[in-house]
């Protein structure tokens, strides 16, 4: 039905696009983030958020505030922002929906075995997981010595089941392998979700399979960045690589072999998307290289919210919400830390 | 601008919105609160944002305004647990006691502090409480399992040993025997866990424990009845108590890391039924006492929390009170020596003398050294729109302020809205009965207004109760109408007089008029009785009601430009005057004008001419003769001179008024080097004050255009708006009609069955459907119509409505405002 979503698209997923659209237009703007960042304390951060749309779930937090409160009040408008739609989402929306929240879900899993592993106190771990990627069972992560149990006990009754296929040995978990877990997950859940979005068809193939393309390389290049000089071989290292994006398959032959962080910029170079975030960065710069890539991501998502009739727009939302979290968040640390002068080093600017 | 009005015609106080002037209050630092506070109890100043371009931290007043926020936050925590201990906070009646802000908000802090302790206390209690409970459930639960399983176990016992009888006897098992008579000897010893288990979570619980002991587990649940309160949330949940068995220690690990996981309480259990019944005792002992000590807990906390209650409207009030009045605060300019504070803002002019009085009054009560200033400024900004309302004319002035408030000194539609409105809807509404109905029901909104009034209604209630007396005039309205129209649930009743008509005879039936003779006057007042339910009544009344909306139509549209002409007069503005209201008035009444006229005279001579014909004769072929269409003498030439007048009317509304205003402006132009020097004192003012206005750019085409839209918008509206009031007739036609439908076919035929059954359900039937029906959604849809006739077609003649509303900062809104 590609060019004839407008006819049909609204039956079910005009009144969450609103919805969606409406959120947006109550992210923080450049603006905001010009009077948060002159905050003195995080009482004035508090009263600041008091007028945008996180009002309501701060306004009862007693005064002495700490950046964690403000971090997880936030949180929970996103989550609530989210249940909100799964609820009123039909086929095959709700399916989308669920996508976005798998890869939380990886990314509590490996927290929670990490931490089991330093032996951190589970309940304390839970805490810390990002509630968009909590299941029924997660703590019983804990219970699990290597993959093959992670999996037979946990996991498989998760969505996150059909992604362990790649990963199942019967090695103990250690932070090598767990990191391994971690990517070999990512890349068959972006897969996953990229070829569903192709399943969708529409403008929501073209605008996600762009989105998730770019999420596949930047995935790439950080797998690239920290296995230098560590003793992953050449072809683990590529088999982590996921199997689209614009550096598929080629960018990665050349990936694959990079030794130094100058190398992988010689190869990004020679992508047009990549040119200009590289071209940016000094030589054997490495730091600034995150942001960059956030400034890049954010673009890209806004850039979703010029076309209408496609559910990339919730994805982007998602993204841009939790984007402005980690911006509240770096804010709120340098205020508590008198580091004020600190604060344009790592937030992006969204509208 | 307030002084214009006078000349040759009445000040027109009445359509005008007060007048208002632009305001300067420059007040010292101590005293700024107390005049704040005093000029809030006014409610007559509307503060200007001066600090629009600070952020709302870095005001003078922020760390006040975060200290009422702080406040405000602990009375939401109180009134919470208010709502949740079931006290309501005591209405708070009395003025305004003095307290200080201060004291309140070390009081709020002390309270907060002492009900979070027992607050914490309690929950403590409570959760070993749910704790002893849920420890209780499993003592029962799984003490029931072991001894149904003890039970079955000796009866098993008891078989094994008949069948190792028989066994002896029968030698084909002998090493199943074996086995069994050694098996409780052999037995690894089977540790267990007893526990609760959340009912959603315990199918996967189960799974989970079964694939990781792979299988080497024994588990039993059962189902709790009634739900349990969880130790940790507090909140109630349905659970299972659950009993597994397991071997060896490792398991055991893996179990309490599950159980751990899954939010499952363990409790201890013994095998032993001493012990059981023991701890059962023990439990059951400790459960009591607790319940004792939680209660007093209670009391002391309810105790606690009714004393905040007496106070809670007091100190809410006044939290509120604070946060206002350091919001506006927030609004003034600080001076360069910081040492007061510089205030704008609009007030009535009348309220002058009052509002310094409040500054004189706050100066001297705060000790300031100084008094405040107060001093008027010039400004060529647009001021609010204030009009004085009673609760009379309040409902009318919202249903004109709905469609746009009113230009500073526009005049104002509402006074005569307040009896057209209720008259044309009651044009559309016609029954005297109905109109009867309409009135009992409002009479009692009207008459229990106090107690209504400060009770929260619904919604659709609330809407009823606000314009009850806009209610009250239609209902009379309706029924002064339906006296014309003689309708009574669509009954003649012959009120005034008897019918004019007799039957020449007896064969004369009731369904003609043929045969009537006029035996006596006219019938004094309204429809004669004897038109209903007569062959011609339709034709009759068609005619009757449709003439009549023309002229209803007329006359409200010609008063509408009339408005516009005591709106040109008070701006003083002659071009409107010459260039738009004349030929307007020109315009309207040669062409529908005279065809009202048309009507009276066709009414008074009972001339049988067709008026359609003559109108639209008018146009096509003026020249031609009128015949048997003629009406008065010298028809022909008046119909050709008003013609001539309409053709005339349209270039004369189009052409000259841009030309002229573009005159004007060159002119304007030209003077303005000189004007400037003059008053450069005022203009300096201005400049500080909110910023220059400045010459406002003169694009002709676009004022040509626009008038050209306005043009073709009148011309075009006089045909389509005339038509439009035609809707008076088809609604109060649709009412009657209905009425009628409802009376005969529903009320009448049921009386016709001579069935009792059938005659109350038809008295039933009637009742619902006249309340349902005619009361209600006629009473909504002519409200609607009428509603739609004052906004379109009467004031789009004058009105502009683009003003904005007199909001002053005032604290009689702060009580029943919720958060």
């Amino acid at each position: 039905m590609y060019g004839f979503e407008a006819l049909t698209f609204n039956i079910h997923g005009g009144y969450l696009e609103a919805i969606v659209r409406g959120h947006r237009a109550g992210l923080l703007t450049t603006a905001d983030y010009n009077n948060l960042c002159q905050c003195e304390n995080l009482d004035d951060i508090k009263m600041h958020l008091s007028a945008t749309k996180y009002g309501s779930y701060l306004q009862n937090e007693p005064s002495p505030l700490h950046t964690t409160t403000i971090v997880e009040k936030c949180t929970l408008k996103l989550v609530d922002d989210y249940k909100h739609m799964l609820c009123q989402a039909t086929e095959p929306m709700s399916t989308f929906l669920e996508y976005i929240r798998y890869g939380h879900m990886i990314d509590n899993v490996v927290l929670i075995v990490t931490g089991t592993l330093h032996e951190r106190d589970v309940q304390e771990l839970i805490e810390k997981c990002h509630p968009l990627g909590m299941f029924d069972s997660i703590a019983t992560l804990a219970v699990a010595q290597n993959m093959r149990e992670l999996y037979r006990l946990v996991l498989v009754d998760t969505p996150l089941a059909p992604y362990f296929s790649e990963c199942l040995t019967s090695e103990d978990l250690d932070d090598m392998n767990i990191e391994i877990m971690r990517n070999t997950l990512y890349k068959a859940y972006l897969e996953d979700f990229y070829k569903f979005c192709q399943k969708l068809g529409g403008a929501t193939a073209e605008i996600m399979s762009d989105l998730l393309a770019f999420e596949a390389d930047r995935r790439a290049v950080n797998i690239t960045i920290n296995s230098i000089g560590t003793e992953l071989t050449r072809e683990d290292r590529k088999k982590l690589y996921s199997n689209f994006g614009f550096l598929y398959p080629y960018g990665h032959e050349e990936l694959a072999i990079c030794e130094d962080i100058d190398q992988v910029r010689g190869v990004m170079e020679k992508y047009p998307p990549y040119q200009a975030i590289f071209s940016k960065m000094s030589y054997g710069e490495s730091q600034m290289l995150d942001k960059a890539f956030y400034e890049e991501e954010v673009r890209r998502l806004c850039l979703a919210f010029e076309q209408q009739f496609h559910y990339a727009v919730f994805f982007a939302y998602m993204r841009l919400r939790e984007q402005e979290i980690r911006n509240l968040m770096w804010i709120s640390e340098c205020v508590a830390q008198n580091q004020k002068s600190r604060i344009h080093d790592s937030v992006v600017y969204m509208f | 601008m307030a002084e214009i009005g006078g000349g040759c015609c009445p000040p027109m106080d009445l359509m005008r919105s007060e007048p208002m002037q632009l305001v300067q209050v420059i007040v010292p630092m101590e005293s700024a609160h107390l005049t704040v506070s005093y000029l809030g109890d006014l409610g007559l100043v509307q503060f200007k944002d001066l600090n629009s371009d600070k952020s709302p931290f870095q005001r003078t007043y922020a760390a006040q305004i975060k200290r009422c926020g702080e406040m405000a936050r602990k009375l939401r925590f109180f009134k919470d647990q208010m709502s949740k201990a079931g006290v309501s906070p005591k209405e708070f009646l009395g003025k305004d006691v003095d307290i200080d802000l201060d004291d309140v908000e070390v009081k709020l802090g002390e309270l907060e502090a002492e009900l979070s302790e027992i607050n914490a206390n309690n929950d403590k209690l409570q959760r070993s409480y749910n704790e002893l409970m849920e420890y209780k459930l499993v003592l029962e639960k799984a003490g029931e399992f072991f001894a149904s399983a003890h039970r079955s176990a000796t009866t098993q016992q008891s078989e094994i040993e008949s069948q190792q009888q028989v066994g002896e006897d029968a030698l084909e098992a002998p090493l199943l025997q074996e086995e069994k008579s050694v098996d409780p000897t052999k037995q690894v010893k089977l540790g267990f866990l007893t526990g609760l288990v959340p009912r959603e979570k315990s199918m996967v619980f189960e799974r989970i424990l079964f694939r990781a002991t792979r299988g080497n587990i024994f588990i039993r649940q059962s189902v709790i009845e009634e739900s349990v309160v969880d130790p940790s949330s507090g909140e109630k949940a349905e659970k299972n108590v659950f009993v597994v068995f397991y071997s060896g220690e490792r398991a055991k690990s893996k179990i309490l890391k599950i159980c751990e996981a899954f939010g499952a309480n363990r409790y201890p259990f013994s095998e032993e039924l001493s012990k059981q019944a023991q701890m059962m005792t023990e439990v059951t002992g400790r459960l009591a006492e607790l319940k004792t000590t939680i209660s007093a807990g209670l009391d002391h906390r309810k105790i606690l929390l009714e004393t905040i209650g007496d106070k809670f409207e007091q100190w809410n009030l006044k939290v509120r009170k604070e946060k206002a009045i350091y919001h506006t605060l927030n609004m003034l300019s600080l001076d360069v020596t910081k040492k007061c504070l510089v205030g704008e803002g609009w007030s009535p002019v009348f309220a002058t003398p009052e509002i310094q009085k409040a500054l004189e009054r706050a100066a001297v009560d705060s000790n300031s050294q100084v008094g405040s200033i107060f001093q008027v400024l010039r400004t060529k900004e647009m001021p609010p729109t204030f009009f004085r309302t009673n609760k009379f004319t309040t409902a009318f002035q919202e249903i004109v302020d709905a469609y746009g408030v009113a230009i500073y000194q526009e005049a104002n539609p509402t006074v005569f809205t307040i009896v057209t409105f209720p008259f044309l809807f009651a044009v559309m509404f016609g029954d005297w009965g109905h109109g009867i109905c309409l009135l009992i029901a409002t009479m009692y909104l009207v008459l229990k207004e106090k107690k209504l009034s400060s009770q929260k209604l619904g919604d659709i209630m609330e809407m009823a109760f606000g314009g009850r007396y806009v209610i009250l005039m239609m209902s009379l309205f309706s029924i002064y109408t339906g006296l014309i129209y003689n309708e009574f649930f669509s009954i003649p009743f012959p009120l005034f007089a008897p019918s004019a008509y007799e039957c020449r005879d007896a064969s004369c039936s009731e369904a003609t008029t043929i045969g009537l003779i006029k035996t006596r006057d006219t019938y004094p007042f309204g429809v004669d009785p004897v038109w209903h339910g007569t062959r011609s009544e339709l034709p009759f009344l068609n005619s009757l009601k449709m003439k009549m909306s023309i002229l209803l139509g007329v006359a409200q549209m010609n008063l509408g430009i009339i408005m516009s002409f005591c709106n040109a007069k008070f701006f003083k503005s002659a071009v409107n005057i010459w260039f738009q209201f004349v030929p307007q008035m020109i315009f309207l009444n040669c062409l529908f004008g005279y065809l009202s006229a048309l009507i009276i005279i066709k009414w008074c001579t009972g001339s049988q001419a067709d008026l359609y014909h003559v109108m639209i004769y008018m146009f096509l072929s003026p020249m031609e003769d009128l015949g048997e269409n003629q009406l008065f003498p010298h028809q022909k030439t008046v119909q050709l001179t008003f013609l001539f007048l309409a053709l005339i009317s349209v270039p004369w509304m189009l052409l000259p008024k841009p030309f002229i205003l573009k005159k004007q402006h060159e002119a304007r132009h030209q003077g303005q080097s000189y004007a400037q020097l003059e008053e450069t004192d005022e203009s300096l003012q201005v400049e500080t004050n909110g910023g220059p206005h400045g010459h406002e750019e003169f694009e002709f085409s676009e004022i040509f255009v626009h008038q050209l839209i306005h043009t073709i918008e009148f011309v075009l509206g006089a045909v389509s708006n005339t038509a439009s009031y035609l809707r008076l007739w088809a609604l109060s036609l649709a009412h009657s009609e209905l009425s009628s439908v409802f009376y005969e076919k529903v009320l009448l035929m049921a009386w016709g069955f001579n069935n009792f059954l059938i005659l109350i359900v038809g008295i039933l039937v009637f009742i619902f459907a006249t309340v349902g029906v005619l009361l209600v959604m006629e009473t909504l849809s002519a409200f609607l119509h009428a509603l739609r006739l004052h906004w379109v077609e009467y004031q789009n003649k004058f009105y502009e409505g683009d003003g904005y509303k007199f909001a002053p900062f005032t604290f009689t809104l702060l009580g029943n405002e919720d958060e």
